[in-house]
């Protein structure tokens, strides 16, 4: 097996897994480590150079770090990462935070930018190209900026001073926000001569169920995005009695527990599929059974009926779910009678689509499968080569998070692009890699491993948030609970570099080894060599470390990274310093860099 | 400094007859230099023990004085464990044998506890064939008093002060060949492959089980010209075969040479196969083994492996007669068997 090129920065980056995992790569074990000591603000501004908005990150994020997380591997649950980043959005001092935003040149560069949709993606787009003198006009719908994180979150999950701020750090800049403007002409925004125009409109249009009684009952049947944001806005502020939600995804849940604060007594999640393929995160069907919501699963609608002029109820074919030799899914009928459950309302919320009415389609913009735009994934230019498009609105939907990384690499291409460079040369990422050793056997970090299990973040009594529907019913963590989660962090980031010329091959490193991840052995191709390790090496999504044969034996060392707890014992009891455990920093490409 | 390992271990880790993990086989953490050569002697103990699926609770860790006989505390953490007096630890061994013959014992000692203040402990130890493993982790240095030349360094070897060390070595294997040993091994703590398969075959073995095995120490005696640094020692080893050790309930699936290995049925009904390096070597002749060694240091090599084996050997308990159940077993009727008996005696006397 060829020796592991650790100058390869993809090559530590993916051992951070939860780094690795983050769409953004958030430096997760860097800010853990400062929210441990208490630097809740130096962990804050960590975090938002790379996700621009913790605070609602640490309330909302899909989390793809955390089933990522190492400590998943070695015990039960990963590190609630997510609630970690809040802690450091809740305990920050506001006023160093606003001492620490970057500064903006009072002179322009003369280049003008604009921004279609204010949400996520087209915030981080002006985040990042404010500070290097751009002139930014934000044109978007709503009446204030933050997109579908104001008007599809509801607000007992994100408060809305939480967004405010988050949302005001950017748009203090200096970005020209042009509020209740509906961009209905890509045209139009082009003819204003802008250097460069991203599009930042994410994915509007709620999917609608047309069966029999649609158009009879539509008084009495919302769409749920649309239904969530009359609801922010304060166009709604009631709903039936009895209310079913159809969908398994985050916006269903949303919508179930809506209904729940504006007034239902009885509201029903009625899925197609089986329960296990719902789209939710698994915390936020959590919480809506928390709240008393049943789920019922392999539902299929036949349709809405009607008595009266008035939607009564809705009838389903209940199915179960057969999968072919691919693992193809289809819903089977048990030719059963079909079930009727009644209702006043009935929320629609089985996905949602992107839509471009308002681009004309004789810009050079060309639009390819499923009337999607076409985009570069790299670099988010379309086929006009001035527009760049981010977030829902390129590539279909996905989460606040993605948006964020998508908005980051668009700025980067508009700079280049602005500058007159090539937008596919991308300046490499940014790593250091630095010796933690303070002393013999000391180390910058601290390197015990707790045994301590995920602690559970308190919710607001259900009886209270249910009359409320601005109360929000996650508490987060207090210092104390921020402090003992942090402490479940394994610094992943803090890496074990191992340099061959020093090892005299004692063995005391594998010895040592807790998780037993070191080995030597003659060298071999990778799946022979993974039969003979020290340890059982089955999970081949997790590199093996490997060294040239250049050791006393002409043996290699090998490190299979999955479960080492980067505790730095094999450091420790190497006599020779063959072993180091040394910080890995990671940074993201970011424009003008 | 960590003083404590983490709790975590591998997730998939494999589990033996018992039901145990090697975890349940572990110690503290060692507070020896650290790539001390002992620590990993501790490594193949653990392994070893775990592979053979004997209970914790069944063994006994004896040792004396020195770095070497610290180290009990860093492996088998559930077994029963007694540090004596320098140079003492064949006595207490002895009395622990005797007086549960059922439990497997591994002393640990080093050069100083066994060649210089033990030396008299450990030729009686060995002469009368005590059922024990004697582990002797050879350093040829006192590392805990600074590094001055013990009884085994080898003449010219030079130790970190920079002083060839003027005076014959004493060759543990080939004194303990002479005093009778039932079965002399010699090995490096930088040879898993050797050792482990070594520390198997010596627990399984009925009677005194020497392994010398010669054990870096990094900070003393790891210089150049040392003849007990990882360096040296590497370059100059040579090994009498490789061993396989086959536990009694697992078939032979190997096939072997007849002429180039030997294979060797202990009392247990487990093999030890060994495939000879050196076809010169008869591991049932002392005399081969003697011979052996003689040469191969003539040519300036340690020659490790497994050396001796008499699998015909006969323990203390046989050869005095003892008794067959450990003392904490004999219940009150059996030691004080009453008047009748007595009288048999006392009427045999007449």
């Amino acid at each position: 097996m060829k020796a592991t090129d650790i100058k390869d920065p993809e090559y530590f980056h993916k051992v951070v897994d939860c780094q690795y995992a983050c769409p953004a790569h958030t430096p997760v074990p860097e800010y853990i480590r400062l929210i441990g000591e208490g630097r809740y603000t130096d962990a804050y501004m960590i975090n938002w150079e790379s996700n621009v908005f913790p605070g609602v990150l640490g309330r909302t994020c899909d989390r793809p770090c955390e089933p990522a997380c190492r400590r998943d591997r070695v015990e039960d649950e990963p590190v609630a990462i997510c609630r970690l980043k809040r802690v450091a959005a809740d305990n920050k001092d506001d006023d160093d935070v606003s001492s620490r935003m970057p500064a903006i040149p009072a002179k322009k560069n003369g280049k003008r930018v604009a921004l279609i949709g204010g949400g996520p993606a087209s915030l981080t787009v002006a985040r990042d190209l404010m500070p290097l003198g751009y002139t930014i006009d934000l044109y978007d719908d709503q009446k204030a900026g933050g997109g579908f994180m104001r008007s599809q979150i509801p607000s007992f999950r994100l408060p809305e001073s939480v967004l405010n701020q988050e949302v005001d750090y950017i748009l203090d800049m200096g970005v020209d926000a042009h509020f209740n403007h509906y961009v209905d002409s890509l045209k139009s925004i082009l003819d204003k001569n802008y250097d460069a125009v991203f599009v930042g409109t994410g994915a509007p249009r709620g999917r609608d169920l047309n069966i029999p009684g649609r158009e009879e009952a539509k008084e009495n049947i919302h769409i749920g995005i649309d239904w969530l944001s009359s609801v922010a806005f304060e166009h709604i502020d009631k709903i039936g009695k009895k209310v079913i939600v159809l969908g398994g995804g985050n916006t269903a849940m949303d919508c179930c527990r809506t209904s729940l604060r504006l007034g239902a007594d009885e509201v029903k999640v009625i899925v197609r599929s089986p329960r296990a393929e719902m789209k939710a995160s698994p915390w936020e069907i959590e919480d809506a059974e928390r709240e008393g919501i049943p789920m019922f699963e392999n539902h299929v609608p036949l349709e809405f009926v009607v008595e009266d002029d008035k939607l009564v109820g809705m009838k389903f074919d209940k199915v179960r779910a057969e999968y072919d030799e691919n693992g193809k899914r289809s819903l089977v009928s048990l030719g059963e009678e079909p079930v009727y459950v009644e209702c006043d309302d009935v929320c629609i919320a089985i996905g949602q689509d992107n839509a471009f009415p308002w681009i004309e389609r004789d810009l050079g913009l060309e639009f390819g499968k499923w009337d999607m735009p076409v985009v570069n994934r790299d670099t988010f230019q379309s086929t006009n080569p001035k527009v760049f498009f981010g977030g829902d609105a390129a590539f279909g939907p996905e989460n606040v998070i993605t948006a964020v990384a998508h908005g980051h690499q668009a700025a980067v291409s508009i700079d280049l692009f602005l500058n007159g460079k090539a937008v596919d040369e991308r300046p490499a990422p940014g790593t250091t890699l630095v010796s933690q050793k303070m002393g013999i056997h000391e180390w910058s970090y601290d390197n015990g491993v707790v045994d301590d299990q995920r602690y559970v973040v308190p919710h607001a009594d259900v009886s209270q948030s249910l009359k409320d529907r601005k109360l929000e019913v996650e508490l987060g963590f207090d210092q104390e609970t921020g402090f003992a989660e942090a402490q479940r962090c394994l610094n992943c980031d803090i890496q074990t570099v191992f340099t061959e010329s020093k090892c005299i091959e004692c063995d005391a490193c594998v010895d040592i080894c807790p998780t037993d991840c070191i080995t030597f052995t003659p060298s071999g191709e990778e799946e022979e060599l993974r039969t003979r390790l020290s340890a059982p090496a089955n999970n081949l999504a997790q590199d093996l470390y490997v060294s040239t044969d250049s050791l006393p034996t002409n043996r290699i060392m090998v490190k299979d990274e999955n479960v080492c707890l980067h505790c730095g014992l094999c450091a420790e009891r190497c006599p020779t310093a063959a072993w180091d455990m040394q910080k890995f920093m990671y940074q993201v490409t970011k424009a003008g860099q | 400094m960590s003083y404590i390992k983490p709790n975590f271990r591998h997730p998939e880790l494999p589990v033996n007859e018992l039901g145990y993990t090697k975890k349940n086989y572990e110690g503290a953490i060692s507070t020896l230099c650290a790539g001390c050569g002992h620590d990993s002697i501790s490594g193949a103990i653990v392994q070893a023990i775990f592979e053979l699926s004997i209970e914790p609770h069944n063994v006994a860790k004896l040792s004396g004085i020195g770095c070497s006989s610290k180290t009990p505390t860093y492996f088998l953490g559930n077994s029963h464990g007694f540090n004596s007096v320098h140079g003492r630890m064949p006595s207490v061994a002895t009395g622990a044998n005797m007086a549960n013959r059922e439990m497997v014992y591994i002393g640990v000692s080093g050069d100083g506890d066994t060649a210089s203040i033990g030396m008299g402990q450990f030729a009686h130890a060995v002469r009368r064939n005590l059922n024990m493993m004697y582990v002797v982790e050879n350093n040829g240095c006192y590392g805990l008093t600074k590094g001055q030349d013990s009884a085994t360094a080898d003449v010219g070897s030079m130790s970190k002060k920079g002083e060839p060390n003027p005076f014959e070595p004493i060759d543990l294997v080939s004194v303990a060949l002479q005093l009778g040993a039932t079965f002399v091994a010699r090995s490096f703590s930088g040879d898993k492959e050797q050792l482990i398969p070594l520390i198997k075959a010596a627990i399984s073995h009925q009677g005194f089980a020497l392994i010398d095995i010669v054990s870096p120490c990094v900070t003393f005696n790891n210089n150049a010209g040392s003849t007990k640094g990882y360096e040296h020692v590497r370059d100059h080893l040579a090994a009498t075969g490789t061993v396989d050790f086959v536990p009694m309930k697992e078939e032979i699936t190997a096939s072997y040479h007849p002429g180039t290995s030997q294979e060797v049925t202990l009392h247990d009904g487990s093999v030890v196969h060994l495939h000879k390096a050196d076809e010169k070597l008869d591991i049932h002749s002392r005399r081969s083994a003697l011979a052996l060694i003689k040469d191969y240091k003539a040519q300036d090599k340690i020659l490790t492996g497994l050396l001796y084996m008499d699998p015909d050997s006969q323990e203390l308990h046989e050869t005095i007669d003892s008794s067959k159940k450990p003392l904490r077993k004999l219940t009150e009727s059996e030691l004080c068997p009453g008047n009748k008996v007595l009288k048999n005696i006392n009427d045999s006397l007449r």
